[in-house]
């Protein structure tokens, strides 16, 4: 058994079911993101791991130890809320101390804690100050800084950056992987936003509908996405329905391009994932499709551009300007041509992952 | 500059009231208190507090005012608590039901109470019948205290219930978090939290519970003298506007007084909260 277990997990709110049966394992000392759109369960799951709420039917386990009835107080747990949810009426020094004192520990303890925390989130010195004297940025390290001192075995963070803005959001995730790395536990973070999960995780779940959709490294996770959903989800695609001829070519658009999947079967219908910055444009003729560009939009690092190819329009990324209304060709390797399982009802659409 | 007196212009209708309805009315209850019939200056009215059915008076008026209100906080803090906890989607309806009775007519509502609780009324009917000894209540200060509670009771509910609401239930989880049982967190957060409401429901009940004198009317029965009825009397029956003035300025002194207290109570509890 792994360091954190879901087994079974189901749970719903006014019977509407939030988690289906849902099973997840952890491994210690990971950084792993549950990452998905609102009502995906990403939340859910991590209040039923914080002792929030109890499972309808199904086993949590942390190091073995069945925690499934275990309330959040006894658990070896810290969270770190979504809107810091701080004490008001303490300062930020009794806010960090709160609960080294329910474990009595010794006034020199709570203060060489008090420091080492306020130390590592950069906030050294702020002991006396009250907590509307800060920014929510500050907040945000103060809070992190109070569920860290207790040393917990797993620290919870539940959309801890989504109330900061761009610039802060970006070094607070330098930060948080610091702060991870220095303490050595293991981070449980909730995100809806994909490009914080890829940046700081060590494995992403994507999740939807209360289903897993796909586990795995974010290099996994981005260039091999699992389905449709994960494609879209994470990053910008061309997702187009296809039809896989035999191993190794498939046909989409009236083209047929090889590519590097297999085992497919013959004719089956796929859905074909083309990320945009695989897409590379050349002369017209020079591809295996010809197009117009209708859009180009400076980015900053490359420009976005759209070519109507007939009825699809295509996403594409380059670092080279093209005028709108230009005629270019399209052409991707084939190793850059993703291939899945098309779903073949609704019901398929929100496909379980079992690990 | 143009901007500034134009909003002191729009504040002055309020200034208007307060100078007729209350400053204009304070001004000339002090001008009673420290004048005789007669309009020389004295201090007698004022110093008519020591006569020692004075004292007496405002003694058991504070008395009762203090048991009124401590009763009603230990009642009035858990009902909020249980309120705001329900998980009903209908939570306003009960928190209607609860301030229902301040709708009715406070005459009424003291009235019900006095046949309730009368010799031959609902109360002892009802100890009769299941066999145990009737009880002489209603004319004592048991009974006034039990008015007062009744008639000041949602006066205590609704603003603890109003601080309870305020607080973001992520703080509470976030003590549940941090190893805090229940009674950890009720004391350590819920309750210095809530000290707003408190402290306003502390208010809205012990002073007019101080200076009542309707509910010692119907349940006291002209045997549970309060400042309240002492002053009532001096005003009606006596025809002795300058005494009951005077008194009225000293139950006013004391209510001041009552208050600063509270408040500095609150301060050092702030001060313990930091240790």
């Amino acid at each position: 058994m792994e360091f954190i277990q879901f087994d079974h997990v189901s749970k719903s709110y006014e019977k509407q079911l939030i988690l289906d049966e849902l099973d997840l394992s952890v491994k210690e000392n990971s950084f792993v993101t549950l990452l998905g759109p609102s009502g995906c369960g990403k939340t859910t799951t991590l209040r039923l791991l914080g002792g929030f709420e109890k499972p309808d039917s199904g086993k949590i386990y942390l190091n073995g130890n069945d925690i499934t009835a275990l309330p959040a107080n006894l658990r070896p747990i810290n969270t770190v809320f979504q809107k810091y949810a701080l004490f008001p009426h303490m300062t930020i020094e009794e806010n960090i101390a709160f609960g080294l004192n329910i474990q009595k520990k010794s006034k020199d303890y709570i203060d060489d804690k008090i420091k080492y925390a306020l130390k590592l989130v950069n906030l050294d010195g702020f002991e006396k100050r009250s907590i509307d004297s800060l920014s929510g940025g500050q907040q945000q390290r103060i809070a992190i800084a109070r569920a860290i001192v207790n040393e917990p075995k797993v620290l919870l963070l539940d959309e801890p950056l989504g109330a900061l803005d761009l610039k802060l959001r970006q070094n607070m995730q330098y930060e948080l992987m610091k702060i991870k790395q220095e303490l050595g536990i293991t981070f449980i973070y909730v995100t809806h936003d994909q490009e914080e999960a890829l940046t700081m995780s060590d494995t992403i779940v994507v999740m939807n509908q209360g289903y897993i959709q796909q586990i795995g490294t974010p290099e996994d996770i981005y260039n091999e996405p699992e389905n449709a959903f994960v494609a879209d989800f994470i990053g910008e695609s061309n997702i187009i329905e296809g039809i896989m001829i035999k191993d190794e070519l498939v046909s989409f658009l009236g083209v047929q391009v090889p590519c590097v999947d297999k085992g497919f079967g013959t004719m089956k219908p796929v859905d074909v994932v083309i990320r945009p910055e695989d897409v590379e444009l050349d002369a017209p003729g020079k591809g295996f499709m010809d197009g117009t560009i209708t859009d180009c939009l400076f980015k900053g690092v490359h420009y976005e551009l759209d070519v109507q190819c007939g009825e699809y329009e295509w996403l594409v990324h380059t670092t080279k300007y093209f005028e709108v209304g230009q005629n270019v060709s399209l052409n991707v390797i084939p190793f850059n041509i993703q291939i899945m399982n098309k779903p073949e009802s609704e019901d398929e659409e929100v496909m379980k992952e079992d690990v | 500059m143009f901007n500034k007196f134009r909003t002191s212009f729009l504040a002055a209708p309020y200034a208007v009231w307060v100078l007729i309805c209350t400053i204009l009315p304070l001004l000339y209850i002090l001008g009673y208190a420290i004048t005789n019939d007669a309009g020389t200056l004295t201090f007698a009215n004022l110093l008519a507090i020591t006569d020692p059915v004075h004292l007496k008076s405002l003694w058991l008026s504070v008395e009762i005012a203090l048991s009124t209100t401590v009763i009603c906080l230990i009642i009035a803090y858990p009902v909020a608590l249980i309120l705001h906890n329900l998980k009903i989607s209908n939570k306003g309806f009960v928190v209607f039901l609860f301030i229902l009775p301040m709708w009715m007519n406070f005459m009424l509502r003291i009235l019900a109470w006095q046949i309730i609780l009368s010799n031959n009324g609902i109360l002892n009917n009802m100890l009769s019948a299941i066999g145990l000894p009737t009880i002489h209540i209603l004319y004592t200060k048991a009974a006034v205290t039990l008015g007062m509670i009744y008639d000041f009771l949602p006066y205590m509910i609704l603003p603890i219930y109003n601080a309870l609401s305020k607080i973001n239930d992520q703080v509470i989880e976030a003590a549940a978090d941090l190893g805090a049982n229940w009674w950890t967190t009720f004391i350590k957060i819920t309750v210095p939290l809530s000290k707003d409401g408190i402290i306003s429901g502390i208010i809205m009940v012990f002073v007019p519970a101080l200076s009542s004198f309707v509910v010692s009317n119907l349940l006291g029965g002209g045997k549970v003298l309060l400042i309240g009825n002492v002053i009532e009397q001096e005003f009606t029956l006596a025809r002795n506007w300058n005494l009951g003035s005077g008194l009225s300025i000293i139950l006013m002194i004391f209510v001041l007084l009552s208050m600063s207290i509270m408040n500095r109570i609150d301060d050092s509890e702030n001060g313990g909260m930091l240790v």
